[in-house]
């Protein structure tokens, strides 16, 4: 288990560096530099901040060779935790972002929870009684949950909710708790607004995971080894989850390591048009303005946020399949 | 392919002998009893025609703006109509609109007007156009017979435009995006997946350890950042095919890992060692009897790709980061309903390209399952 | 039915008995007769091999009894009549295959055992683990005693080391052990009858004679009887007493093995031992092949089902009826030669 471990976080360090030099280039890709387009500004403001403009572009290299400014912007990060500045808000981004960050992670979790324990019952239920009308049933739904686009099934679900129901939909709270301290009211309101993103961005994953149950379930469910259990005088229900289930968790468990990073994308596409208090909005705010460097900062966290998390899923994983750990 | 080999008994005796159909004949025997499928299969060819004669099938231009009809509410189709002696004759029409502006709210309202007919019919002259660049005409499939009349099927947006020819022209870069990003797809996929599967070793380790890397990183963020690099300037033509690439992303990785698991599985099956050892070359083994085996999977991936694609366009179009105005595509119609203000206003805004998009997503979806479940010996 | 006169006489009644059992298989393309009246009796403390070439329907017939065919199969006419320890006899055909009736039997007083021990054990559950969740199914036990048991049994079955064992999982143990586990964990219920489906085929030659050696020797010492399923002629030579012959879902031969080894009186079971090398025979040329192949299972013959093949095809008498089983000498067999009123055209 532990060499598992090790190698796995091994493995780990060539993605961590590919997402860093691809994060780099995105910062790298609008022509220009940026402090550049903050001198003009600055310049229109009419100050004269030569010398500021000159420290900056001395701190992030610009002008030199790329692997330098690559390497001051790396080390940045690495030892001093200084993601660089936001040019359009002028403040550090590590200022700006983690709040963002948590609720986006937060929202990717829950959905995940969400997904789960849908997908795992229907996805059983659908194999047990495959051709059954619960089955067409279920699989229309996983195939519509497929097709819908999430941004269309929030932009649906803020009509709906808008026409019918006289709600005003958008963010995680009410406007009156925006900047009210946390309370259980808060609190309360809260959940009544957080269901909404999570079943949008879920319903996808979960259609998913249902077909992916199903499928997996029916590959094991006529195995001599359900035979065996079925010889030995287990009950249907009994050997189903002690045996095939079990065997066809592994490979949905699996799942959670395309799951998360597809989550942390429909959460920040969501977060968008439900306009909530997470890193979608301020990412697509920055890659318009091409504020670059809290675009980058954003890429960065999510994608390393999202690989640990991928490793997480993995060692659970090989702590459910003992075929995986003796490998 | 069938070949028709009866099983050896006596003739004499054999009341009958059952056929042994070739590899593609099962398939394709298997397929057409998913009923689903093969319904998706004929819409699937069905939009694509609507694509490659979008002009042809488009009533109204899709630049035509109107200030009448700003936000005009789509028209209900009617198949009778009162005749001039009292009866009810068979006359296709939509009822023609009233309109008055609410000063107060500075916005039009719509009224159906009863009295105004506006008589429908196939093959009418409508607009000119140029189908595939040479061919001119103004013949269109269907549309008001006379072309002045205001004819909105699924609504118009905020400059008067005909949601329903805008979609059907939208058509054309969506669905083709699918194609074209699959294409890309494949030809990364199969040759990265198959260098990978075949060789292994330490090859093998890098492929996987990058296609990790891919899959590992959330997506979106990652096409945002690269979409929005594209320069708002540059020609449609060129944008479409940097988003195209983009999207193609995405496809890959994962038939990359299927043929992988195919080349895998297959390299210690008994005929493939048999080829080898028959001399044959490393491409020959590939091409004669490892690609013909799994042929019919990566068709059924290639089928659940394009829905990915298609969605994939859609969300970054929508965004404001893909494909921009004055491209037409689903994503971009999209993007006119992108705050709830003016889906209150006008849903049709919303629907109606939402739910071509779904039925085109939907219809890739179930003729990608019906071809896996045909091509998988394994299903029963 | 033509009445059957027991066998064994000093064992009247047998612990099986099956009559007219039918499993057919509702596909797509048709109905399978997979099974198409088969009748046998299995003799209390006797070993029963069922010999037939692959697709004969033995192995469903076994898992009929067992009431574990899959779907689409199912029993469509017969029954199989089980004679529980106090004397009570029950249809097993007649239980729904899902009743706790019939799952009390499984494991507990007819168990069975597979021909692949790597994919018929759970792959991510220990060997002990199924062992003594088997045990703690049909007994009233602790769960450590339990295991005690299930590592008793694992010793009894020959397993060395078997506390450690116990721990294992199945790809951590080679096939001959894999096999053993599968009789540990069929027998840790001590049931009164072992149903073997084909356990060797898939284990090397040495290991072959290993596991049929420990059925042998567990046989004796639970004094259970023994269904053994084969292909194999050598096998049944080793260790049959009784004998069944199947042939496209029929039993067309059956008795106890001398009677069916030293006089064969089917054309088909002829053929079949004559296509096996004896050592000390006449030396042929060339072994004997049984000419064609299997009829497709859709493509039943009319009449006797073997009359494709046979060397001693009757024309206009095996394709008219199907012949039943009938005694003739010490045995019993279903052909034309042997009905009496055709002794004139033989």
């Amino acid at each position: 288990m532990f060499g598992f471990l090790a190698r796995r976080i091994l493995y780990m360090i060539p993605t961590l560096f590919l997402v860093s030099i691809v994060t780099f280039a995105i910062i790298q890709l609008p022509p220009g530099d940026y402090l550049d387009t903050l001198a003009a500004d600055m310049g229109e403001a009419g100050s004269d901040n030569n010398a500021a403009i000159e420290a900056l572009r001395l701190q992030y290299g610009l002008g030199e060779p790329m692997y330098v400014q690559y390497g001051k912007w790396m080390s940045g990060i690495l030892l001093h935790g200084n993601f660089g500045l936001s040019f359009e808000k002028n403040r550090p981004v590590t200022d700006l972002i983690w709040d963002r960050l948590g609720w986006t992670f937060l929202i990717s979790l829950l959905t995940l929870a969400f997904i789960w324990l849908t997908a795992l019952p229907i996805g059983i239920y659908s194999a047990v009684k495959k051709y059954s009308a619960g089955d067409y049933i279920a699989t229309f739904f996983g195939f519509i949950g497929l097709a819908i686009p999430n941004f269309l099934l929030a932009l649906v679900m803020m009509y709906v909710a808008f026409r019918y129901f006289g709600q005003s939909v958008g963010g995680l709270v009410s406007p009156q708790y925006l900047d009210a301290p946390w309370t259980w009211a808060k609190f309360g309101n809260l959940l009544e607004h957080i269901w909404m993103p999570i079943f949008v961005i879920g319903t996808s994953g979960a259609a998913a995971l249902i077909r992916i149950m199903r499928a997996n379930l029916l590959d094991e469910l006529y195995r001599p080894y359900v035979v065996t259990a079925r010889a030995k005088g287990m009950s249907e229900f009994q050997l189903l989850l002690r045996y095939p289930v079990r065997v066809a968790l592994n490979p949905f468990i699996s799942t959670i390591g395309w799951i998360l990073p597809t989550l942390v994308s429909g959460e920040i596409i969501v977060s968008v048009v439900m306009n909530l208090p997470t890193t979608g909005p301020m990412l697509l705010r920055a890659l318009l303005v091409q504020d670059m460097y809290l675009a980058g900062s954003l890429i960065l966290i999510v994608s390393v946020l999202t690989v640990v998390g991928t490793l997480i899923s993995d060692l659970l994983l090989a702590w459910i399949d003992p075929r995986i750990r003796y490998q | 392919m069938t070949q028709s080999s009866t099983i050896p008994l006596a003739e004499d005796l054999a009341e009958h002998s059952p056929v042994v159909l070739g590899p593609w004949s099962l398939v394709w025997r298997k397929f057409l009893r998913h009923r689903l499928a093969v319904i998706s299969g004929v819409i699937i060819i069905l939009i694509y025609l609507i694509a490659a004669f979008a002009e042809f099938v488009a009533p109204i231009d899709i630049g035509k703006t109107s200030v009448r009809h700003t936000f005009a509410p789509p028209q209900m189709i009617h198949l009778f109509a009162p005749g001039d002696d009292g009866s009810t004759v068979f006359l296709p029409h939509v009822k023609g609109l009233k309109t008055t502006i609410d000063t107060e709210a500075r916005r039009r309202s719509f009224e159906v007007d009863e009295s105004k007919i506006i008589p429908l019919g196939f093959f009418v002259h409508g607009f000119e156009y140029k189908l595939f660049g040479i061919i001119e005409s103004d013949v269109h499939l269907f549309g008001p017979k006379n072309p002045r009349d205001p004819f909105y099927l699924f609504g118009a947006d905020r400059l008067g435009r005909d949601i329903l020819s805008r979609i059907i022209v939208g058509t054309r870069i969506s669905m083709s995006i699918g194609l074209v990003g699959v294409a890309m797809s494949l030809v990364i996929g199969v040759l990265l997946g198959g260098i990978s599967g075949y060789f292994g070793g330490w090859t093998d380790s890098l492929i996987q350890r990058f296609i990790e890397f891919i899959r590992s990183v959330p997506t979106i963020p990652l096409w945002m950042g690269l979409a929005a690099a594209i320069p708002l300037d540059w020609p449609p033509l060129r944008t479409y095919f940097v988003v195209t690439l983009i999207v193609s992303m995405i496809g890959w990785t994962s038939l990359a890992r299927e043929v992988r698991g195919k080349f895998l599985s297959l390299r210690n099956e008994d005929f493939i060692v048999a080829a080898r050892l028959d001399g044959l070359s490393h491409g020959e083994v590939i091409l004669k009897h490892m690609v013909p085996s799994f042929s019919s999977h990566i068709i059924a991936s290639l089928t659940l790709a394009v829905p990915l694609m298609i969605l994939a366009e859609t969300s970054l179009s929508f965004l404001g980061i893909g494909l921009q105005p004055p491209i037409v595509s689903w994503g971009t119609l999209l993007k006119e309903a992108q705050n709830i203000r003016s889906i209150a206003q006008a849903p049709w805004l919303l629907i109606a390209p939402g739910t071509v998009i779904v039925i085109a997503v939907l219809t890739f979806n179930f003729l990608g399952d019906g071809l896996r479940d045909a091509a998988d010996p394994n299903a029963h | 039915m033509m009445p059957l006169t027991p066998m064994h006489t000093d064992s009247p009644e047998p612990l099986l008995r099956i009559r007219g059992l039918k499993t057919h298989f509702f596909t797509a393309d048709g109905v399978v007769k997979a099974v198409d009246g088969v009748d046998l009796d299995v003799q209390q403390s006797r070993t029963t091999c069922i010999l037939g070439e692959s697709g004969c329907g033995k192995s469903i017939m076994a898992r009929s009894i067992l009431r574990i065919v899959d779907a689409p199969g199912r029993i469509v006419d017969g029954s199989i009549i089980y004679r529980a320890a106090d004397g009570r006899t029950v249809d097993l055909a007649a239980m729904s295959p899902t009743s706790k009736a019939i799952r009390e039997i499984r494991g507990s007083d007819i168990s069975m055992i597979f021909q692949e021990p790597m994919s018929s054990l759970g792959p991510i559950q220990k060997i002990g683990k199924q062992i003594s969740e088997t045990i703690l199914l049909h007994r009233k036990m602790s769960k450590a005693e339990a295991k005690e048991a299930a590592i008793e049994m694992l010793d009894r079955v020959g397993i060395p080391n078997p506390a450690k064992r116990y721990e294992s999982y199945p790809f951590e143990l080679s096939g001959g052990m894999r096999q053993r586990a599968m009789i540990a964990m069929a027998l840790s219920c001590q049931p009164r009858m072992l149903i073997a489906d084909e356990p060797t085929t898939a284990l090397d030659v040495t290991t072959q004679a290993q596991i049929l050696d420990l059925i042998a020797d567990l046989k004796e010492e639970f004094d259970m009887s023994v269904m053994l399923i084969t292909h194999d002629l050598g096998v049944v030579a080793e260790v049959a007493e009784d004998v069944a012959v199947m042939y496209m879902g029929k039993v067309v031969e059956r008795g106890d093995v001398y009677s069916v080894f030293e006089n064969p009186k089917h054309p088909y079971t002829q053929a079949l031992l004559e296509s096996v090398p004896r050592i000390g025979g006449v030396r042929k040329a060339r072994l004997p092949a049984i000419k064609g192949m299997v009829p497709h299972p859709l493509a039943r013959p009319s009449g006797c089902s073997f009359r494709t093949r046979c060397e001693r095809y009757m024309p206009g008498i095996c394709d008219k009826t199907e012949p039943v089983l009938t005694q003739e000498g010490s045995s019993e067999v279903a052909c034309f030669l042997y009905s009496s009123e055709l002794a004139n055209v033989r």
